[in-house]
């Protein structure tokens, strides 16, 4: 059916990647592209960024061994990459960092970017503020209502919040909306986008922003435990956590690279978010030649999952070439198994997971039961969960008044308000 | 049968540029959009610019938008737009297909071609498809004698003007401003001087679109384009309304009086 896709173009990942943009959007990421080219091996740019890192969001992030929890995993060890402890609680800074100065070598005064539910918009208006540009972040409608909370936090770091009403009403038609806004204020504008796809540079570019969590990991598992990892675990959205730390271990032959998609009520029940196994074909969708869940005339299909981080229709490109060519494998885990790894980490460890990072702690508990007492898994802990207290309190029946939904009682009764609170973009 | 380049050798010719006016296949239903599409076309369009309605068109705005949601949800598929393009060549005018690109490599590039052919639709438009990415698209149109209409916009710079021209067939879609679709008080001096540029590299004919919706504007860019697209402001005219038939006339009134704003000297 697609056959005849060029497998060497522009920004490709295998036949994945590409640019399918309207022409008025290819000499911004052409610029964009010089900019950042130039960008990565200049010592001043290289230097300004490791500063922000270690003065600002507080790298280099730590490990930590989570034994109580390993239990729940055939007895393999467990080691956290904690994401969860960056300034604004997730991976989402060291992109946004990254792209902010970008923006501010083009000489643009203006960011835009698109938001699920919070946790990506949350990190642009940051370092908005931070470096002074004006901000401004789409979010689906139905999003915004559901996310009242970090609506409030973007605006309190000055940024306005546009509400997208056309569509499903979530992260999808906000990516569409930032890309109407690029269209019609290029000039002096960047759009900040949020994970690792979209048209080339972005899938590259965002990568490169995060691969220092892989970098960081790996010289720490080297460091403290003497020896690589078995199997390293991370959540899968977009898939901007998985790449930047899966990156750095891709030559690592004897590392298995393990990503996780929201399987939401199971890939049976057609209400999921997983690219990889359920109904999704390579098509097209924002500017990346991927896998796209989509009907049979080329319609997306909307996505459905717990987490609103994962909770998407497509997947970086690169995410799809790692898949088809064997050196990453993929599998969802149901809305009920990442919610009882939410559970069991906060419960065994006194650490609370982003929804989204619970995934990749349930993706663990299966890989540890076959790697058994002699291996070691990595997981990347990608967030962390104080905004999904409210999602996690009402599935586990915490709050006294609203009706209790006990935790084995799936799946969730409504979607809509249960992914309240939750779903910050975590990937 | 006409395809869109006898028709704009012939408005030439007549020393005038053509009026091409969009509808969305499927909206209020494929029936009735089709029933449009023919009075549009007996109505002063010269060129029938068919639709293809998808999930997420980001070249779009709100107008067009929602009459594609609408369509959506009212089953609209892909082989529509062959039936739409077919009755529109039968009425005597040429139609051209406008799509994002996803729909068509789901449907089979060549398999796509060679319906688009049989339906004697003259090529395709895409606005999200550069040349650059469309090695299957221009074989599949050289192998089905398709025109390959690409967009130009006021940022392409002098070498993207010569090799999207250069790939192109039929006609060149220049976008007025830079901006997605919809009705704009002014469409300015940015056409005018993109027009100037891609006459430079191509004497393919140049036809203007994006943001023209009166009569007025359809005549300031007949002075200097080859084509008037017209698009957001005859969707409208369904979109709003009471009836099917309100709008239907309400969409022979706005077109005849395009057909006049580009005829006018």
């Amino acid at each position: 059916m697609t056959a005849a896709v060029p497998a060497q173009g522009l920004g490709r990942f295998g036949e994945f990647g590409g640019r399918y943009v309207p022409e008025a959007l290819v000499a911004a990421l052409e610029e964009l592209d010089e900019f950042r080219t130039k960008a990565m091996v200049d010592p001043a740019f290289i230097g300004e960024l490791a500063q922000l890192h270690r003065t600002y969001t507080g790298r280099p992030s730590i490990l930590t061994a989570v034994p109580r929890f390993a239990e729940h995993c055939g007895g393999a060890q467990v080691v956290l990459k904690r994401e969860d402890l960056n300034h604004t609680g997730s991976h989402k800074i060291n992109n946004v960092l990254g792209q902010a100065l970008l923006t501010r070598r083009m000489g643009k005064t203006r960011v835009i970017a698109e938001t699920g539910a919070g946790q990506h918009g949350v990190a642009t208006a940051t370092a908005a503020a931070l470096l002074g540009l004006e901000c401004v972040v789409y979010m689906g409608k139905v999003d915004t209502q559901r996310q009242a909370l970090n609506v409030a936090r973007m605006r309190l770091l000055g940024a306005k919040v546009v509400p997208v009403e056309h569509g499903s009403q979530t992260l999808k038609d906000a990516v569409n909306e930032a890309f109407r806004d690029w269209v019609a204020n290029v000039d002096r504008t960047h759009y900040v986008l949020g994970t690792v796809t979209g048209p080339y540079p972005f899938p590259e570019m965002v990568r490169d922003f995060h691969r220092i969590i892989g970098v960081e990991a790996r010289a720490q598992m080297l460091d403290e435990y003497g020896r690589l990892p078995d199997a390293i675990c991370a959540c899968v959205g977009g898939g901007s956590n998985a790449m930047g730390i899966f990156h750095r271990f891709i030559d690592d032959a004897g590392v298995r690279l393990v990503g996780l998609e929201g399987g939401g009520e199971g890939v049976e029940s057609g209400r999921h978010a997983s690219r990889f196994s359920g109904q999704a074909e390579p098509g097209v969708l924002h500017g990346a030649y991927t896998y796209v869940l989509q009907d049979d005339d080329g319609q997306t299909i909307e996505s459905h999952s717990v987490s609103a981080g994962l909770d998407y229709p497509s997947v970086g490109p690169e995410h799809a070439f790692l898949r088809d060519s064997g050196r990453a494998e993929y599998y969802p885990v149901t809305d009920v198994e990442a919610m009882e790894a939410f559970r069991l980490l906060s419960q065994t460890e006194g650490i609370i997971p982003a929804i989204e990072s619970a995934h990749a702690l349930a993706g663990a508990m299966k890989i540890g039961q076959e790697l058994g007492p002699s291996g070691v898994v990595l997981v990347n802990l990608s967030g962390r969960g104080d905004k999904d207290v409210h999602t996690a309190a009402s599935w586990f029946g915490l709050l006294e008044d609203e009706a209790t939904t006990p935790p084995d009682d799936a799946p969730r009764p409504a979607d809509d308000e249960a992914a309240s609170g939750g779903g910050e973009s975590q990937t | 049968m006409t395809g869109v380049s006898d028709v704009l050798a012939r408005t030439r010719k007549e020393g005038r540029a053509a009026l091409i006016g969009y509808l969305p296949t499927g909206f209020p239903s494929v029936e009735q959009s089709i029933e449009a599409m023919v009075a549009m076309a007996q109505s002063g369009a010269d060129i029938v610019e068919v639709g293809l309605p998808y999930t997420d068109p980001l070249m779009d705005g709100p107008v067009i938008q929602s009459a594609a949601t609408k369509a959506l949800e009212n089953g609209v598929r892909v082989a529509d737009v062959f039936d739409a393009a077919a009755a529109i060549v039968q009425a005597g005018s040429a139609a051209v297909v406008m799509t994002y690109w996803n729909p068509v490599l789901r449907y089979g590039v060549d398999k796509f071609a060679g319906a688009l052919r049989t339906s004697g639709a003259s090529g395709l438009i895409t606005p999200d498809l550069v040349p650059d990415e469309a090695g299957e698209w221009i074989t599949a149109s050289d192998d089905h004698d398709l025109d390959r209409i690409f967009l130009v916009a006021p940022s392409s710079t002098p070498q993207r003007l010569a090799s999207t021209t250069a790939a192109a067939r039929g006609f060149v879609y220049a976008a007025s401003l830079m901006g997605v679709t919809g009705a704009r008080d002014s469409v300015g001096g940015q056409a005018q001087v993109l027009v100037e540029r891609t006459r430079e590299v191509t004497d393919l004919p140049v036809c203007v679109g994006l943001g023209v919706s009166t009569p007025a504007q359809a005549h300031q860019v007949a002075e200097f384009a080859d084509g008037v697209i017209v698009g957001s402001a005859l969707v409208r005219c369904l979109l709003e309304a009471d009836t099917f038939a309100a709008g239907l006339d309400d969409l022979r009134s706005l077109t005849s009086r395009l057909a006049d704003g580009v005829r006018r000297t």
